[in-house]
């Protein structure tokens, strides 16, 4: 498969009041052409920063500090704000997460929708907004003719974030960077919200980074999962490896605070003790190690490398190296791993 | 939106007649009377001259009577200038003071949404600070002292506008400067404040997603939204610089409404204090009215007549 899009060793620092925060401290991912990666992990584990920085949109006081994005083997870090426009809303363009507030509420949405077409291409005003009518009817707005000069405010905010949806697919991108765009709708919205995207990468065979912190949603979109926690990469694979061989404790946290068909009305749902790290002094060991159950003295000393669990999958915790102790995850994980085994996997 | 005008108008003839009652009472208890030679004129005399102005009736009688003449349109004749009416008064002096009031609108204006969008765009650079100090000065310096800044400097010492003249667009440009500073710093720390709040919203971080270039996120998209706010001081904008205008028409000596509102309060010129407050009420009125529409023009959420449909 093709990879069109390759972080690597990507770090991003902060300049704040308080000193230089440390967002990103080396993320690898790819990208492979027409499938979907979800980039999991809780608020402030950086998930957003790392696809902002590909589109190189992060706020003032941020700055890439180290490493590559390379887009069909092109770093964009080495590019110009002006060469980067070029690229922007056209071979890769972002939907965001707050519908309410993303949209101009003194532009028709017509203008605002058409708008990508007017800047990339060489095309009439007119034909801009008949091909911006087409997009909006495509992605469910319904009587788009009439609505075209229609504001925001005249629209709900699952119509609103359709028409989000609409401006970042309007010009066909290569790329489509999803930035938790499901967060801020009602779950029956969320759903609707899901589909319209699984088909419009169908149909326009779009690849898509999808930012979540809803496993759920991830289940229902991925190809691939990668797992964010603090700044850096925990676990990668597909979404089979990560749900039903998940071998990060970080990754067996989320899986068991998430409840599942087999959850009893009367179980509590688990939560992960504690909070993330300050990232003004991230730990020199393992991030997670302080709310780790399973942490041993290496964590605490010395970051844990990417151990290769099968060919698509890799986690970074020092629980896969051959010399650790054998520890056993909590019991829904456990649950798991028996139905990896009924899907073929092999659990180690 | 006829509706709503049409309603704003009847609105306005109910202010101007409260104006013009309150008006009429507090002019009555000002100090002093019309007539500059009173002692010299025996009691008779004065008693003829109070009669043929109807001021031997009782305040109240005086008052109905004045109402009922601007019913009809009629504003008096003035004691001071000529027995002239006071609407062709004020005809002959409104053109100057319109032109200064506003030029100095339009500069002001115009001056103070680029240095405040500057300022925004340029946020915690020496171009920010530049314009903030700029700004500030506009604010607190008050008109008449800046007139009389920009008349030694630009006229006296080097000549390069006259001094103290009306006749041409060359003679009202230092005027316009000194009343211009005002709005200009108004209107800028409006604008910058806004515009910086405008910047970092989402809707903004989308239009750049878009390859929109920094100077079209700006123009397309930040300037329109900033300029909300904006539009609602225009109006109290207005009442300051029409204010104004009163003394630096004096400094100039422009032939203005201003000169002559200050002159008809000084010698208790009754016709021409009503006329004159009347008319500025009725300005400033039609400006608040002006503005509120524009308010819907530029923000759609607010636009009349199309109700809320969500």
């Amino acid at each position: 498969m093709d990879k069109i899009l390759e972080v690597k060793d990507l770090h991003v620092d902060f300049d704040t009041y308080n000193g230089v925060v440390h967002a990103i401290r080396g993320v690898s991912f790819h990208l492979n052409a027409g499938e979907t990666l979800a980039i999991v992990g809780e608020s402030g584990s950086g998930k957003s920063i790392t696809v902002r920085s590909i589109l190189q949109l992060l706020a003032k006081n941020g700055t890439i500090s180290k490493g590559e994005v390379l887009y069909h083997g092109d770093d964009l870090l080495q590019k110009s704000d002006k060469e980067m426009d070029k690229l922007r809303g056209n071979k890769i363009s972002m939907i965001f997460q707050d519908p309410m507030t993303s949209l101009d509420p003194t532009m028709t949405i017509g203008k605002q929708v058409a708008e990508p077409l007017l800047i990339h291409n060489n095309v009439s005003k007119k034909d801009a907004l008949k091909r911006a009518e087409e997009v909006l009817r495509l992605v469910g707005i319904p009587n788009p003719q009439a609505r075209m000069n229609d504001y925001p405010h005249q629209f709900s905010g699952g119509q609103r974030q359709r028409i989000v949806i609409a401006i970042a697919i309007v010009d066909y991108p290569e790329i489509l960077i999803a930035d938790e765009p499901t967060t801020a709708l009602d779950v029956t919205v969320q759903a609707q919200i899901i589909d319209l995207l699984k088909e419009l990468q169908q149909k326009i065979g779009t690849s898509i980074i999808f930012i979540t912190h809803d496993l759920g949603v991830v289940a229902g979109i991925a190809d691939r999962v990668a797992v964010m926690y603090a700044g850096r990469l925990v676990e990668f694979g597909s979404v089979n490896d990560i749900f039903y061989n998940p071998q990060h404790p970080y990754t067996w946290g989320l899986l068991d605070s998430m409840p599942t068909l087999d959850t009893n009305e009367s179980d509590r749902l688990n939560s992960i003790p504690g909070t993330p790290p300050n990232l003004l002094n991230p730990p020199k060991g393992d991030a997670f190690a302080p709310r780790n159950a399973y942490a041993m003295e290496i964590d605490e000393e010395q970051q844990p490398p990417f151990f290769k669990v099968s060919k698509h999958h890799y986690a970074a915790t020092w629980l896969l190296h051959p010399n650790a102790p054998k520890v056993t995850p909590p019991a829904s994980i456990l649950n798991r791993f028996e139905k990896f085994k009924k899907l073929g996997g092999n659990v180690k | 939106m006829a509706k709503y005008i049409l309603k704003r108008i009847l609105y306005l003839f109910l202010t101007l007649f409260i104006i013009a009652t309150i008006t009429f009472f507090m002019m009555k208890m000002l100090p002093g009377t019309p007539f500059s030679n009173q002692n010299r004129m025996s009691a008779e005399q004065l008693k003829i001259v109070k009669a043929q102005y109807g001021l031997d009736q009782s305040v109240f009688v005086q008052y109905i009577r004045y109402i009922g003449g601007l019913l009809q349109g009629n504003l008096g004749t003035s004691f001071q200038f000529n027995n002239e009416p006071v609407t062709a008064l004020i005809g002959q002096r409104l053109a100057p003071s319109m032109q200064i009031g506003a030029q100095a609108m339009v500069v002001g204006t115009i001056g103070g949404i680029l240095l405040g969008a500057l300022a925004a765009i340029r946020k915690n650079t020496w171009v920010d600070t530049l314009a903030t100090f700029i700004s500030i000065l506009g604010l607190s310096i008050p008109s008449f002292v800046l007139a009389v800044l920009l008349q030694f400097y630009l006229a006296y010492k080097w000549k390069i506008y006259p001094v103290a003249l009306w006749d041409n667009f060359q003679s009202s440009i230092l005027p316009t400067l000194a009343l211009s500073a005002l709005p200009l710093g108004t209107v800028a720390r409006f604008m910058r404040t806004e515009m910086v709040d405008v910047m970092s919203s989402d809707y903004i971080e989308l239009a750049k997603s878009k390859g929109n270039s920094s100077w079209g996120v700006v123009a397309k998209h930040a300037l329109r939204n900033s300029l909300i706010p904006v539009v609602t001081i225009i109006g109290p904008m207005a009442v300051s610089v029409m204010t104004g205008s009163m003394v630096v028409e004096n400094i100039f000596s422009i032939p203005g409404i201003g000169e002559q509102f200050v002159k008809s309060i000084t010698t208790n010129d009754y016709p021409t204090i009503m006329g004159l407050t009347i008319f500025y009420s009725f300005l400033l009125i039609i400006v608040y009215l002006i503005v509120d529409i524009l308010y819907g023009l530029i923000d759609p959420r607010i636009r009349l007549g199309n109700g809320g449909k969500e």
